[in-house]
């Protein structure tokens, strides 16, 4: 049902460029790079991956990513977005982003941003966020091919929010820095791929003076059990 | 497989249906599903009158054929006669004056028989032909042959994958290296750091992460299991033959994706024909067969044991056996490991391009130990990929193919149209001159025209490109001897020009026979238009009509 509407929506967004020798194809995956138990600094369960339908030319992605604590989400993170080729390696995005994190108030943002793949395989993620509450974000990862089927996969996010966020305890450029380190199995082909390794995040400067002040942690290391699917 | 040693006689008596009376060939194929079973995996498939590959479909030269086809599937479904010279809209393409084969329904193709040799059909709609829609054609030639032989058998490779064929587009799609077991990895870092220094091995690595680009980047999709005649290895497919017979092996590569080197160790092959076409004669060692060509070569085994047929794929990823066994019961000693898989160097990255069959380029790369690399003119100029006979002897090159008798007198192309094999792996785009299929415009050519295509592989993939309904006479320094293909293999980095008489009317198609490759977009429709001829062009008054007048044996 949801797959339909998705599917009828990008076909809409492809139509002026109709009457072509064929139709376009349209593909559809997902993709959950992280479904992990986080222990160390307290627990959580936490996740990140994207679903998406669309063609060469144009893809339409929800992309999810959430921490579970205590029964309750410390970050719930949905983006709707619009992907389209730029050059031969990256692809531009754009679309919406919804917070609905619990004890603290809801984001709306729109975004826009590049995905793709950096010359020495750095698969690479830079959005910009757009609101009342503007961030940036950049993501990179790699993967270290340790035998064809275990995988080192270090990864870095850094969030840069662009005002003070005081709701959410942020200081302008006063970025969230996330470090990560995964070692995977290729189970099932690249199916079913399950990893452990180590996650680690730290708040810097007025971001991390006002969460201390909140009185909470600034920084925090866990060890982190999970699974890649793709499917 | 106990009490059927002797399988693949099995196969052709059941297959020799109702056998010509008069002048029409009359054969009824039922399109069904049936199950693949290797050993190793078990799925469903799709195939002809209850299996994969369908039967072997005989024909001869000169009579009519006529093919009933009833589609028991719930989808649409066409079979392409491959390589074959016949009028459009019975060539078994969708959309070209054919609307398919409804569910239920049954079509009638009709053609006549205007050639002999090895040939293959399969289906032309969706992605049936991975799925298992693929079996072999032998036509009886009218005149005799100029070689002999005292018994045939079909060797007709395939590559069965546990994934369906719609699985492994979309996983490509999602991730272009999804099936690629052989990328290098930290045991091969520092093996190439004791070899060649730390410095030039990350060097190295740093030069092709620049492109973005994977040396290992030759077989797509692995993960297959190698088929002869519907039979992995280990089921082990049997022919027989008494010492000293002369055995025409009949080779067909109908996989979807795999190109594979073959040889019969212990014996030389004597290669007779092409794609069908009579050749002068080659003594090999070894010969490479890509996706969609056919190979007839002659083994004369004389001793009393049993020999084994092995394709090994250009990756070595898999290798196919069949044996050939002197008395019931004899099997060949296992197979050999597979041997060390070859590595793209920087020459088929394109470097040596603009230079025509890579003659002299410049983006050679000699083995780090001093010795020249293989040659081949088919291969860029150190390519990676240039084939070596896994006995040191003779490795058959597309330069040693000479027609025996040339279908067409020799002339000067009247134009030539250059083709580029465009790609982008990482996204898995696969395209002509940069243009999808579907965004495309048909390539036209005129009626009495000669054409000289010239492929560019501008991607690190070998292309087996093919022409519907036209035959490819392949320029490969044999001058008037050119020999006539249905499919051409354009190595990375490498240029190779055909020339095609332009002498059958209609739409037609040419494409990339890399299953993937084609439904990603590497394709074009032909479409031959009733034009003015040009100088030196050959009479086109009442030239559509489908009389066998072709193949001049």
């Amino acid at each position: 049902m949801a797959g339909d509407l998705m599917r009828a929506a990008v076909l809409a967004a492809l139509l002026p460029g109709a009457a072509a020798a064929a139709e376009a194809p349209v593909y559809w995956g997902v993709q959950v790079e992280r479904l992990e138990g986080r222990f160390g600094d307290g627990e959580a369960l936490a996740w990140d991956g994207d679903a998406f339908v669309g063609t060469d030319a144009l893809k339409l992605s929800l992309r999810s990513e959430a921490e579970l604590e205590d029964g309750g989400f410390e970050t719930l993170e949905n983006q709707l977005r619009l992907q389209t080729p730029v050059s031969t390696f990256f692809d531009a995005v754009a679309g919406l982003r919804l917070d609905t994190p619990e004890g603290a108030p809801d984001r709306l943002h729109a975004v826009v941003g590049l995905h793709g793949l950096a010359p020495q395989w750095f698969e690479i993620d830079a959005d910009l966020f757009l609101s009342d509450h503007p961030s940036a974000r950049f993501e990179a990862e790699y993967e270290a091919l340790i035998t064809n089927r275990v995988i080192l996969v270090p990864s870095v996010e850094i969030d840069l929010p662009l005002a003070d966020d005081r709701a959410l305890d942020l200081g302008g450029f006063a970025p969230k820095v996330e470090i990560g380190a995964r070692l995977g199995y290729d189970l099932v082909d690249r199916a079913i791929a399950p990893y452990v390794g180590v996650h680690y995040e730290r708040l810097v400067g007025e971001s991390a003076v006002r969460t201390r002040r909140a009185g909470e942690d600034a920084e925090a290391v866990f060890a982190v059990v999970g699974v890649r699917l793709m499917f | 497989m106990p009490g059927l040693p002797f399988r693949g006689a099995a196969f052709a008596a059941a297959l020799l249906l109702a056998a010509g009376a008069g002048d029409a060939q009359e054969i009824r194929l039922s399109v069904t599903e049936t199950v693949i079973d290797t050993g190793g995996f078990r799925k469903t498939a799709l195939g002809y009158d209850g299996r994969s590959p369908g039967p072997v479909l005989r024909f001869r030269e000169g009579e009519e054929a006529v093919i009933h086809v009833t589609n028991t599937l719930d989808e649409t479904t066409s079979i392409h006669w491959h390589g074959f010279i016949l009028p459009y809209d019975q060539d078994g393409v969708p959309g070209h004056g054919f609307d398919g084969i409804a569910p239920g329904e049954t079509f009638t193709y009709r053609f006549p028989m205007r050639q002999a040799g090895t040939y293959w059909y399969h289906s032309h709609s969706g992605a049936q032909e991975a799925d298992g829609a693929y079996g072999a054609i032998i036509v009886e030639p009218k005149d005799p042959e100029p070689f002999e032989y005292d018994r045939e058998h079909v060797i007709l490779l395939n590559d069965a994958h546990p994934h369906a064929a719609s699985r492994i587009l979309r996983n490509l799609k999602m991730s272009p290296d999804y099936y690629n077991r052989q990328q290098r990895t930290l045991a091969d870092l520092i093996a190439d750091a004791r070899a060649q220094g730390l410095g030039a091995a990350l060097k190295d690595r740093a030069d092709w992460g620049e492109m973005r680009m994977m040396p290992t980047d030759i077989e797509d999709v692995q993960g297959y299991a190698p088929l002869i005649n519907g039979m992995s290895p280990a089921q082990n497919w049997t022919g027989s033959f008494t010492p000293g017979e002369r055995v025409r092996l009949r080779i067909v590569n109908g996989s979807s994706m795999s190109f594979f080197d073959v040889r019969v160790p212990g014996l030389t092959m004597t290669v007779v024909q092409a794609d069908g076409n009579d050749v002068k004669p080659v003594e090999v060692d070894e010969f490479r067969i890509g996706v969609g060509e056919t190979y007839d070569v002659i083994v004369t085994p004389t001793e009393d044991r049993a020999y084994s047929v092995l394709a090994e794929s250009v990756a070595r990823t898999a290798m196919a056996r069949a044996s050939l066994v002197p008395r019931e019961g004899m099997t060949p000693e296992p197979p050999p490991a597979l041997r060390e898989p070859p590595r793209l160097t920087m020459a088929d990255m394109g470097m040596a391009h603009g230079d025509h069959s890579g003659h002299g380029g410049m983006g050679g790369m000699a083995a780090s130990d001093g010795t020249p690399p293989p040659f081949d003119p088919f291969y860029a100029f150190g390519s990676g990929l240039t084939p070596v006979a896994w006995n040191g002897g003779r490795f058959l090159s597309y330069a040693d193919l000479e027609a025996e008798t040339p279908l067409y007198p020799f002339r000067a192309p009247d134009r030539e149209i250059v083709v580029r094999l465009t790609g982008n792996m990482e996204r898995y785009l696969w395209s002509l001159d940069d243009v999808k299929f579907e965004d495309s415009e048909p390539m036209r050519l005129r009626l009495g025209e000669r054409v000289r295509i010239t492929f560019v592989n501008e991607t690190m993939m070998t292309h087996p490109m093919h022409i519907h309904g036209l035959w490819s006479l392949l320029d490969n320094g044999s001058g008037s001897g050119m020999p006539a293909k249905h499919v051409v293999a354009v190595a990375p980095g490498a240029t190779a020009s055909i020339e095609v008489e332009v002498d059958e009317p209609g739409m037609w198609l040419l494409h990339c026979h890399l299953a993937y490759h084609m439904k990603a977009g590497m394709m074009r429709r032909i479409v031959v238009e009733d034009g003015p001829v040009q100088a030196g062009g050959m009479a086109p008054a009442g030239h559509a009509g489908h009389g066998g007048m072709r193949h001049g044996g």
